[in-house]
């Protein structure tokens, strides 16, 4: 047998004992894995797609003003003043400062929420009516007329130092929404505030040693 | 005896159907998914429970970095938003004389961020696109209200989109300092505009909150 083909042992040539039979392949073929990789791909594009799509909060800054009737007039007793400084401390005094600073307190953005919740909540519960408040909520058609003006005195007051970061910011803007505080205003930070601030954590080093003029 | 027998299936499944769905969806959503432009200044926005949805039809992009610089863009897509690109910078090359060729106010629509004060907008205007899009700006200056040129950009911003309303958005790197975001609210105000949209990434409303309550009484309203 000497002939020369293809290739050798093929298919029909009689084979000796001992040389296996190819043995039938299946067809089919796992696709278990490919169904994994494919899955996996599907959630990272799900995920990526859906996720890069940022959100925005809406900020309204008050026009200046110099006419007395356009001024919003807040009373000392509903104030909560927060201020921001470096290293994410808050600090905090109810009402008017007193000349002792005795009422100047410092917490964490985990400890303000407390606060904010606290002074809402005295301040609902020392009301003791506000006419024109109800009134104008009466005209508004709202149901509950108590619960629109209770926290009509509650104002919280921003004043974020220049070593606060923009994050911080934010993070209080958040806290005001997140409470349903009604009413609120960023401030310029006083100097009496700020050095008080200052002698608990030590000068600042913001960037703008003069802020701009408002 | 003849005994019923009961014939012995396989256990494999033809998951020929389930793959052919699976990358469908698959490439649907690499087809869907629209890639981040890359982006010329790094910035982390914090997070916050507002919900809204970005806008960027006719708005100004204020962006102000980790290191507390702030940079302009001006979005806009069709070619009459273009043209109103371009009527910005050929308002403030009037009023500040920069002196810019016709070549280098072209330039300024395909920028993708403006950092820069005027004296250095003609030097990063001239630069090739790649450059541009890649060159560290030194940040617009607005710490000093008299030398604040984001009041000028503004400015030229408004009078350039005429009528059309401007979306103001803000975009802050969760690091950056009070300070730049407090100078660039206060020449937003000197323009007289006064609502803002601020950037940030979502989270939900804390439990127990009173906004969380509110928001399951208003989805049980709607209900």
């Amino acid at each position: 047998m000497a002939s020369i083909e293809g290739g050798d042992g093929g298919g029909g040539h009689k084979k000796g004992p001992g040389v296996k039979k190819a043995k039938k392949l299946s067809t089919r073929v796992d696709m278990t894995p490919m169904v994994d990789l494919g899955f996996l791909l599907i959630t990272f594009f799900i995920f990526t797609a859906t996720l890069s799509t940022p959100s925005t909060m809406d900020l309204n800054m008050p026009k200046d003003t110099n006419k007395d009737e356009e001024l919003n007039k807040t009373k000392q007793s509903g104030a909560l003043t927060i201020m921001l400084g470096k290293n994410n401390n808050v600090y905090y005094y109810e009402g008017e400062l007193s000349p002792d600073a005795s009422n100047f307190k410092q917490t964490t953005f985990k400890g303000i929420r407390d606060e904010i919740i606290k002074k809402k909540k005295s301040v609902i519960a020392s009301y003791t009516g506000n006419a024109a408040c109800e009134e104008k909520a009466r005209a508004a058609g709202k149901k509950d007329i108590k619960y629109e003006c209770a926290d009509e005195d509650f104002v919280v007051v921003i004043k974020p130092m220049p070593d606060a970061t923009y994050k911080n910011t934010v993070d209080i803007l958040d806290e005001m929404t997140i409470n349903n505080v009604k009413r609120f205003a960023m401030v310029k930070i006083a100097d009496s505030e700020k050095e008080l601030v200052e002698a608990t954590e030590g000068p600042s080093t913001g960037a703008a040693a003069t802020p701009p003029a408002q | 005896m003849p005994s019923v027998k009961i014939p012995k299936k396989s256990t494999d499944t033809d998951m020929t159907p389930f793959v052919d769905i699976a990358f469908l969806l698959l490439s649907f959503f690499i087809m869907a998914t629209k890639f981040k432009p890359p982006e010329p200044v790094k910035v982390e926005t914090p997070n916050s429970v507002s919900s809204d949805k970005l806008k960027t039809e006719n708005s100004v992009l204020i962006t102000i970095d980790n290191q507390s610089k702030v940079y302009v863009s001006f979005g806009g897509k069709t070619d009459a938003d273009k043209a109103k690109i371009n009527g910005i910078i050929t308002d403030i090359n009037a009023s500040r004389n920069l002196g810019l060729t016709a070549q280098e106010i072209n330039n300024f629509a395909t920028t993708p961020i403006i950092g820069v004060p005027f004296g250095g907008l003609k030097d990063l205007l001239k630069r090739p696109i790649q450059e541009r899009e890649t060159i560290k700006q030194p940040g617009i200056p607005v710490l000093d209200s008299l030398t604040n040129e984001l009041v000028w950009w503004i400015g030229a911003a408004k009078k350039a989109f005429g009528g059309t309303k401007l979306i103001y958005l803000l975009k802050g790197d969760n690091t950056s300092k009070y300070p730049a975001f407090e100078a660039v609210i206060n020449s937003l105000r000197r323009n007289e505009e006064f609502k803002y949209f601020l950037i940030t990434g979502q989270e939900g409303a804390p439990a127990g909150s009173e906004l969380s309550t509110m928001r399951a009484k208003a989805s049980q309203g709607t209900q």
